[in-house]
C-alpha cells in the first residue's frame, strides 16, 4: 500500500537533488534525532503527494468531462443530494491516513523528546546553552568550560542541552542534528541530540528576537571523544577564566565573535530554577497553561 | 523637546520620508478635491452616516483593497531585500517593521474587511432580510475597524511601527526590548478593530438566527450564510480572548504590570497561549466564509446544486469546534513534552478530514454538471489544487516531531501563504468578480479577469513553492539577510520573481476595474450568471429595502427553484417598509476612538480622559435618543419596483 507514496517521494527527492545539487540540510541528517524527523518528513511528503495527485486527477477529469461546450445545449444537470457510500469513502480514507500518521507522530515524539536509543549506554554530555541579545553562551559544567558562539561536541555520544535565555524567547536549532526547542528566560528546557559522525554543522537561533536576529548563529564542530578531550585540555591550559564582570559585559546587546573561557557562568549566575523536562516522566507538571 | 522626540520616527529613512510626503499630499488632494467638487455633503449623507449594509459592504471592500496594496508593497520590499544575499536595500530594523506590519495588515486589515464586505452584502440578501439586526452597530463596527487600520497605518510616520512580529511575543514585545511606541500602536489598533469585529459577530449571529425569511429553516440556509454563521460564532468565542490578552499586554507596557514579562512571576508563554487561542480560530474566521463563497460559485457555474449540502454544513461546524483545540501546534517547541505535543498533533491533523470532505464535495459538484468557466469559476478551479498543496503541508506541520524542523522556517511561511492566498485572497477575488454587479451594477471584464486569475495563481506558486525548499535547507523566517554560502539565493530570487508576478496580477485587477468602469454596459440583467440563491432575486441596483416583499422559501436553492421549478417567492401583498435612519453617531464615535487610541499610544493622559468621557457621552446620548426610524410607503415602493422592472 505504501509503494506509491514512496515512489512519489523518491521522485520528489531526485527533483530536489537535481535542482539543488546539495541535499537540503534537514533531509541530510547527521544524528539519530534528525534522522527520525527526516524519515517522518519523507514519509509524509510521500503520502501527501499521493493525496495531491488524486485531487489533481479528479479535478482535471471533472473539468474536462463536464465542460458545457462538450455537452448538448439542452442538457440539464440533475439534482444530486449526496451519496452515503461516496461520503464514507471521502471520510474513511482520510481518517485512516490521519490515524496512521498519528501513530507515527506519537512514536516520533517519544523518540525526539528522550535521549537517543542508539547511544543509550553512553553517559550524556550536559551542555547549558543560553542566549543573550544576540549571542550564544555554551557552558560545559562537567568540563568547567564556557564558549561563546561555537560548540565543540563529541560525536557518537548523547548530548543533553539545557536551554534558557537572558532576554526574548529564542530557539536553539542545529538542523542536521535535530529540530529546535525554545530557550526562555523563566525556565530551563531540555533538548536531547546526538551527532553520529564528526563534522561541521550550522546552528542558529530560529526564533525572532530583534535587530540582531539574522546573525544570531553559531558553529558546531563534532569530533571524536579523544579529540574532544584534547580540546578540553587545551582550553584549560590556554583560556582565561570567566569572571562575573566579563560575563556581565558579554550580556550587553550586540554581536561578538567566538570566545572561550575556563569556568562557567553557572556558578555565579545560575539558570532559572523552573525546569521543563523534555522527557516523559517530567512532563505532567505545571505552568504550561 | 522630549515631547517631540516621542513623535519622531525612531529610524527615519528616505522611504519613510517619501511616504510622509505622499500621505500629506494625498490627504491635501482629497480635501481640496472634495471641496472643489462640493462633495462634502454627499459624502456625509450617503457614506459617513449610512447604516445600509450594502454601502457598509462597499466601504469594507474599498478599505480591504487599499490595505491589500499597502501589505503588498511591504511584501515586495521584503522579497526584494531577500532576493540577493547581503542586500542593503533595507536594514534590520526596517525589515522587522515591515514584516510585522505586513502580517498584521494582511490578516487584520485586508482579509478581515474583505470577508466583512461579503458578509455585509450577502447575509441579509441570502436570508431575505431588509438589513442586519442592528444597523447602527454595524456602522459602528465598520468605523472601529477603520480607525484601527488608520491607527496602524500612521505608525510608521508618527512614533515608529511595531517591530516584534505580528505575533508580538513577549518579552520581546515588552518595554525592555521594544522601546518605541510601535507595540503600543499594535495593541490599540488591534483592540479597537477587534471590538468592532466582536460587535459584528454578535450582530450577524442575531441577524441569521432571527431575520431569516419565512420557510428558511437552518438546513435550508445557503452555504455562504452557513459559513458566515459558523465564522461569527468563532468570532464571539475567540475575540474576547484577544481583548483580554491585549489589555494585559497594554498594562505591561503602559502601567508596568508583569503579566508577560519574565520578572516578578510574569509568564511569556501565557501570551503565546492567549495569542494563539485567538489566533488559530482567527484563520478559520477567514477561511470559512471564503469556503462559503466558493460553494456558491461552484454550484452556479456547474449549473448544479452543491453536492453534499449536509456534510458541507457538518464539516464547517466540526472545523469550528476543532479550531479551538489545536492552538498549541504553534509552539510545539516550547518544551511541553511528548504527551501534550502528541495530543495537539492528533487534533491538528484531524482538521484535515472535514477540510478534505469539503474539497471532495466541491469536486463532486462538478460531476454531471455543465461547467462554464468564467473568471469567478476560474479562480475557484485554480484554488482547489493550490489550496490542496497548502493544506497537505499543514498536515506535515501537524506532525509535531517533524515540526521541530519546520518551525520558524520558510517552510511554514510557504505553508500558510499557500493556504491563505488561494483560500482567502482567491475567494475574495472570485467573489469580487462574481458579486461586482451586485456591488456596483455593472460587470467586470471577463477576459481581463481570466488573465488576472492565471497570473495571480501561477505567481503564487512561483513565489511560495521555493520557500518549502529553502525552509528545509535551514532558512529561518524573519531573517532580513543571509550570506551567499547558505545557498538560499536561488530560492529567494525565484520567490522575488513570483512576488513581482503577483503584484502585476493585482495591478491588472485595478486596470480591469478602471477599464470596466469606463466601458462596461450599465444595462445588465439582475441575475447575470443564472445563479441559485436569493441575493440574485433582488433588482440591480438593489433598492435600499432589498426585497419589496419578503420572499417565502421552500428549499436550499430558493431562487433557482423559483426560476426552474415554479416555486412562488413572493406571496404577500406590498406593505409599508420600516427602515432605520442614517446616523452620524457611529462615525463620530469612531473619531473619538481614534483620539482615544492615539493618546493611549503616547500615554497622553489628559486627551485619554477627555475622549473616554466622550465615548461614554455618545453612549448615553444614544440611550436617551428617540429615533424610531422611518417608513417607506406602499406608493413609493410601487414606483421604485416599476422603475426597476422597466430597467430590465
Ligand atoms: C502578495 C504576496 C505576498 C508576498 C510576496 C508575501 C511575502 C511575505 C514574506 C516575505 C514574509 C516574511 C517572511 C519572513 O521573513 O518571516 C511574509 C510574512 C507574512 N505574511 Fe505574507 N506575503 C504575501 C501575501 C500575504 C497575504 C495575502 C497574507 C494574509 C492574508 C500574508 C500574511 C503574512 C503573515 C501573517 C506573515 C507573518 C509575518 C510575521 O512573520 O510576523 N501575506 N509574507
Ligand atoms: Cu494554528
Ligand atoms: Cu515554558
Amino acid at each position: 500500500m505504501l509503494k506509491k507514496p514512496i515512489l512519489f517521494a523518491s521522485f520528489l527527492m531526485s527533483f530536489i537533488m537535481l535542482a539543488g545539487c546539495e541535499p537540503l540540510l534537514v533531509l541530510d541528517p547527521k544524528g539519530p534525532q534528525a534522522q527520525t524527523q527526516a524519515k517522518d518528513i519523507i514519509l509524509s511528503i510521500g503520502i501527501m503527494s499521493a493525496i495531491v495527485f488524486i485531487v489533481f486527477i479528479i479535478l482535471a477529469y471533472m473539468v474536462y468531462k463536464y465542460r458545457a461546450s462538450k455537452q448538448p445545449a439542452d442538457y440539464k444537470p440533475p439534482h444530486i443530494e449526496g451519496n452515503l457510500l461516496v461520503e464514507l469513502i471521502c471520510v474513511g480514507i482520510p481518517v485512516l491516513i490521519v490515524i496512521y500518521l498519528s501513530f507515527v507522530s506519537v512514536d516520533s515524539n517519544n523518540k525526539v523528546e528522550n535521549p537517543p536509543e542508539e547511544y543509550a549506554n553512553e553517559e550524556p554530555l550536559v551542555i547549558y546553552a543560553s542566549t543573550s541579545n544576540w549571542k550564544w553562551h555554551f557552558s560545559y559544567p562537567e568540563q568547567n568550560i564556557e564558549t561563546v558562539n561555537y560548540l565543540y561536541i563529541p560525536a557518537e555520544r548523547p548530548l543533553e542541552f539545557k536551554l534558557y535565555s537572558y532576554g526574548p524567547i529564542t530557539s536553539f536549532w542545529i538542523p542536521q542534528l535535530g529540530g529546535q526547542k525554545y530557550a526562555m528566560a523563566d525556565m530551563v528546557n531540555t533538548l536531547h541530540l546526538a551527532a553520529s559522525q564528526p563534522g561541521e554543522y550550522m546552528g542558529r537561533n530560529a526564533n525572532f528576537n530583534g535587530k540582531g536576529f539574522a546573525e544570531n548563529t553559531f558553529d558546531v564542530t563534532a569530533v571524536s571523544q579523544e579529540e574532544f578531550d584534547e580540546w578540553v585540555n587545551e582550553v584549560h591550559s590556554n583560556a582565561e577564566p570567566l569572571t562575573e564582570v566579563k560575563f556581565e559585559e558579554l550580556l550587553e546587546p550586540g554581536h561578538v565573535g567566538r570566545s572561550t573561557f575556563t569556568g562557567t557562568h553557572l556558578t555565579f549566575l545560575p539558570p532559572p530554577e523552573h525546569n521543563h523536562g523534555g522527557s516523559e516522566e517530567q512532563n505532567e507538571h505545571e505552568t504550561h497553561e | 523637546m522630549e515631547f517631540f522626540e516621542r513623535f519622531a520616527v525612531p529610524h527615519p529613512s528616505p522611504a519613510i520620508y517619501a511616504s510622509m510626503v505622499a500621505i500629506v499630499l494625498v490627504t491635501v488632494g482629497i480635501i481640496v478635491g472634495l471641496t472643489y467638487f462640493k462633495l462634502w455633503g454627499y459624502l456625509w449623507r450617503e457614506w459617513l452616516t449610512t447604516v445600509d449594509h450594502k454601502k457598509i459592504a462597499i466601504m469594507y471592500l474599498i478599505s480591504a483593497i487599499a490595505m491589500l496594496f499597502r501589505g503588498g508593497v511591504d511584501a515586495i520590499m521584503m522579497r526584494a531585500q531577500l532576493a540577493q544575499p547581503e542586500n542593503t536595500l533595507l536594514d534590520a530594523q526596517h525589515y522587522n517593521e515591515i514584516f510585522t506590519t505586513h502580517g498584521l495588515v494582511m490578516i487584520i486589515f485586508m482579509a478581515m474587511p474583505f470577508i466583512m464586505a461579503f458578509m455585509n452584502l450577502l447575509v441579509p440578501l441570502q436570508i431575505g432580510a431588509r438589513d442586519v439586526a442592528f444597523p447602527r452597530l454595524n456602522a459602528l463596527s465598520f468605523w472601529l475597524f477603520f480607525v484601527g487600520a488608520m491607527l496602524l497605518n500612521i505608525s510608521f510616520v508618527i512614533g515608529g511601527s511595531p517591530d516584534a512580529g505580528w505575533t508580538s511575543y513577549f518579552p520581546l514585545a515588552g518595554n525592555e526590548f521594544s522601546e518605541s511606541v510601535g507595540t503600543n500602536y499594535y495593541m490599540f489598533a488591534l483592540q479597537i478593530s477587534g471590538l468592532g469585529t466582536l460587535i459584528t459577530g454578535i450582530n450577524f449571529i442575531t441577524t441569521i438566527l432571527l431575520f431569516r425569511a419565512p420557510g428558511m429553516t437552518l438546513m435550508k440556509m445557503p452555504m455562504f450564510t452557513w459559513s458566515a454563521l459558523t465564522a461569527n460564532v468563532i468570532i464571539v468565542f475567540a475575540f474576547p480572548v484577544l481583548t483580554i490578552a491585549l489589555l494585559m499586554g497594554t498594562m505591561d507596557r503602559l502601567f508596568m504590570t508583569n503579566f508577560f514579562t519574565t520578572t516578578n512571576g510574569g509568564m511569556d508563554m501565557l501570551w503565546a497561549n492567549f495569542f494563539w487561542v485567538w489566533g488559530h480560530p482567527e484563520v478559520y474566521i477567514l477561511i470559512l466564509p471564503a469556503f462559503g463563497i466558493y460553494s456558491e460559485i461552484i454550484a452556479t457555474f456547474s449549473q448544479r446544486n452543491l453536492y453534499g449540502h449536509k456534510s458541507m454544513v457538518a464539516s464547517m461546524v466540526i472545523i469550528s469546534l476543532l479550531s479551538f483545540l489545536v492552538w498549541t501546534h504553534h509552539f510545539f517547541t516550547m518544551g511541553q513534552g511528548a504527551l501534550t505535543n502528541s495530543i495537539f498533533s492528533i487534533t491538528t491533523m484531524a482538521i484535515a478530514v472535514p477540510t478534505g470532505v469539503k474539497i471532495f464535495n466541491w469536486l463532486f459538484t462538478l460531476w454531471k454538471g455543465k461547467i462554464t468557466i468564467s473568471t469567478p469559476m476560474l479562480y475557484t478551479l485554480l484554488f482547489i489544487p493550490i489550496f490542496t498543496i497548502g493544506g497537505v503541508t499543514g498536515v506535515m506541520l501537524g506532525m509535531s516531531a517533524a515540526d521541530y524542523q519546520y518551525h520558524n522556517t520558510m517552510f511554514l511561511v510557504a505553508h500558510f501563504h499557500m493556504v491563505i492566498i488561494p483560500g482567502v485572497v482567491f475567494a475574495m477575488l472570485a467573489g469580487l468578480h462574481y458579486y461586482w454587479p451586485k456591488f456596483f451594477n455593472f460587470m467586470l471584464n471577463d477576459k481581463l479577469g481570466k488573465i488576472e486569475a492565471w497570473v495571480i495563481s501561477m505567481s503564487t506558486l512561483l513565489a511560495f513553492m521555493p520557500m518549502f525548499f529553502s525552509g528545509l535547507d535551514g532558512q529561518a523566517r524573519r531573517m532580513y539577510t543571509y550570506s551567499e554560502s547558505t545557498g538560499f539565493t536561488i530560492y529567494n530570487m525565484i520567490s522575488f520573481v513570483g512576488a513581482i508576478g503577483l503584484a502585476s496580477g493585482f495591478v491588472l485587477l485595478v486596470y480591469n476595474v478602471y477599464h470596466s468602469t469606463r466601458y462596461a454596459t450599465r444595462n445588465i440583467p439582475s441575475d447575470p450568471w443564472n445563479a441559485r440563491s436569493l441575493e440574485w432575486a433582488t433588482h440591480t441596483p438593489i433598492p435600499e429595502y432589498n426585497f419589496a416583499i419578503v420572499p417565502t422559501v421552500d428549499s436550499t436553492e430558493a431562487f433557482w427553484d423559483a426560476k426552474e421549478n415554479g416555486h412562488v417567492l413572493y406571496r404577500e401583498p406590498y406593505t409599508k417598509i420600516h427602515m432605520p435612519n442614517n446616523s452620524g453617531m457611529p462615525f463620530i464615535l469612531g473619531c473619538i476612538f481614534f483620539v482615544w487610541g492615539f493618546s493611549f499610544v503616547f500615554a497622553l493622559w489628559i486627551p485619554v480622559l477627555i475622549s473616554t468621557i466622550g465615548i461614554f457621552a455618545c453612549l448615553i446620548h444614544r440611550s436617551l435618543e428617540k429615533d424610531h426610524g422611518r417608513y417607506i410607503e406602499v406608493e413609493e415602493i410601487k414606483k421604485i419596483e416599476q422603475a426597476a422592472g422597466a430597467r430590465r
